[in-house]
């Protein structure tokens, strides 16, 4: 059986799919972040040399994981709609970024409460931290210049360019540490090493960025239904909507 | 305002925007991207000597000397090169001797680096102290095996 996936780039057929969709990832992720976070604060060892406070790692490390992704999955949908006209598409990525743009703030804000206690420095101005703070700019830069244009289509188009040429900022983010002499450690989870974490706490992050994603799934869904109501409040399906009472 | 005003309203404000990120990173690049130099290349005079610069190594043991006060004497290393350094202030929790610290401060003329801010460097190897006083056994054991 061949799924007909266009018919789900009609922003009419994808309202009423995400709709199903958002309880079931909503629920996910609230039983996975409450997995986490008990691992995390009551299973997973005491560090042997930070104490109790690396624990802040199980929310600083899948924020700041999901502020990186989420950017790039923004900038791909918005440069698709920039390519090919498709509605839905730039619909997705102004749906991302505020989500994006919590996460970087969570990255940015639990780093500075464990630079405190274990650097001795709320805030360097070191390559990682900087390029993370560019992010967060690129984030409300999106946000603000889409807020600014009244026509929709265009303002996805002059969203998309500051999307696409922000993406270079990704990689310099990622490998900040090992181009350059940092003040913030090199990662202890990458693809090519094996991780230099214990298992349990390697268990209690990861489960916490499962739900980091399922969280920004739902909530993502969600916002962009609004966004689709909101465009398409003209049309005669919207209309129906309304008339049925489902509004 | 006429569309082709907002629209011109509208670029100008992405280009500044780029251009206040543009701005940031150069910034960065320019004085920040190294935040720090090792004994090495202090002593290679690769460091701006003179002026304010960050060092960064591993704290030599044995070296830490606690003077009057909080005036602290201590030794960083990157192993082929050492900087003595002298800190007068709180330093931080991690500051431990064969641990990684990043010192700000200057040179003076007899080559001592005087540190207005210690910070700690940490690693990315996070383990229960079980863990970490098993490798550490293991280690002496295996240097013993091989000093016999």
């Amino acid at each position: 059986m061949a799924i007909n996936w266009y018919k789900y780039a009609s922003p009419a057929s994808f309202y009423t799919l995400a709709g199903k969709m958002v309880p079931f990832f909503a629920i996910i992720a609230f039983g996975l972040l409450i997995a986490g976070l008990y691992i995390g604060f009551f299973v997973a060892p005491t560090d042997f040399q930070q104490g109790e406070a690396y624990r802040i790692i199980f929310i600083h490390v899948p924020a700041a994981w999901m502020s990186m992704f989420l950017y790039v999955v923004m900038a791909f949908w918005a440069g698709i709609g920039l390519a090919f006209n498709t509605r839905l598409s730039s619909m997705m990525a102004t749906a991302i970024a505020p989500t994006g743009a919590l996460f970087t703030f969570l990255a940015l804000w639990t780093g500075s409460l464990w630079g405190k206690p274990m650097w001795g420095t709320w805030w360097v101005w070191d390559a990682r931290l900087t390029s993370e703070l560019i992010l967060l700019f690129l984030y409300i830069g999106f946000m603000s210049l889409q807020a600014a244009i009244d026509d929709p289509r265009r303002a996805d188009k002059a969203g998309a360019i500051i999307a696409l040429v922000g993406v270079i900022n990704i990689p310099i983010i990622y490998f900040s540490v090992q181009w350059w002499n940092t003040l913030h450690q090199g990662a202890s989870v990458s693809v090519t090493q094996a991780p230099t974490m214990a298992a349990t706490m390697l268990t209690g992050m990861m489960v916490m960025v499962f739900a980091s994603w399922m969280y920004s799934i739902a909530v993502i869904l969600k916002r962009v239904r609004v966004i689709i109501l909101e465009r398409e409040s003209h049309t005669t399906w919207v209309a129906e909507l309304r008339e049925k009472g489902a509004l | 305002m006429k569309p082709r005003h907002k629209k011109l309203a509208v670029i100008t404000a992405g280009v500044a925007a780029l251009g206040f990120a543009a701005v940031l990173v150069l910034n960065a690049f320019q004085s920040n991207l190294v935040f720090f130099f090792s004994p090495t290349q202090v002593i290679a005079k690769e460091a701006p000597i003179g002026k304010n610069f960050r060092i960064g190594g591993l704290v030599e043991e044995g070296s830490v000397n606690r003077g009057e006060g909080t005036t602290v004497k201590f030794a960083i290393t990157d192993t082929s090169e050492t900087i003595q350094i002298v800190y007068t202030g709180i330093l931080p929790d991690l500051f431990r001797e064969g641990k990684g610290v990043v010192a700000q401060g200057k040179l003076d003329d007899n080559g001592t680096f005087v540190a207005d801010e210690v910070l700690a460097k940490h690693d990315e190897n996070y383990m229960p102290p079980e863990a970490a006083l098993a490798l550490e056994e293991a280690a002496k054991a295996q240097k013993a095996s091989l000093t016999q």
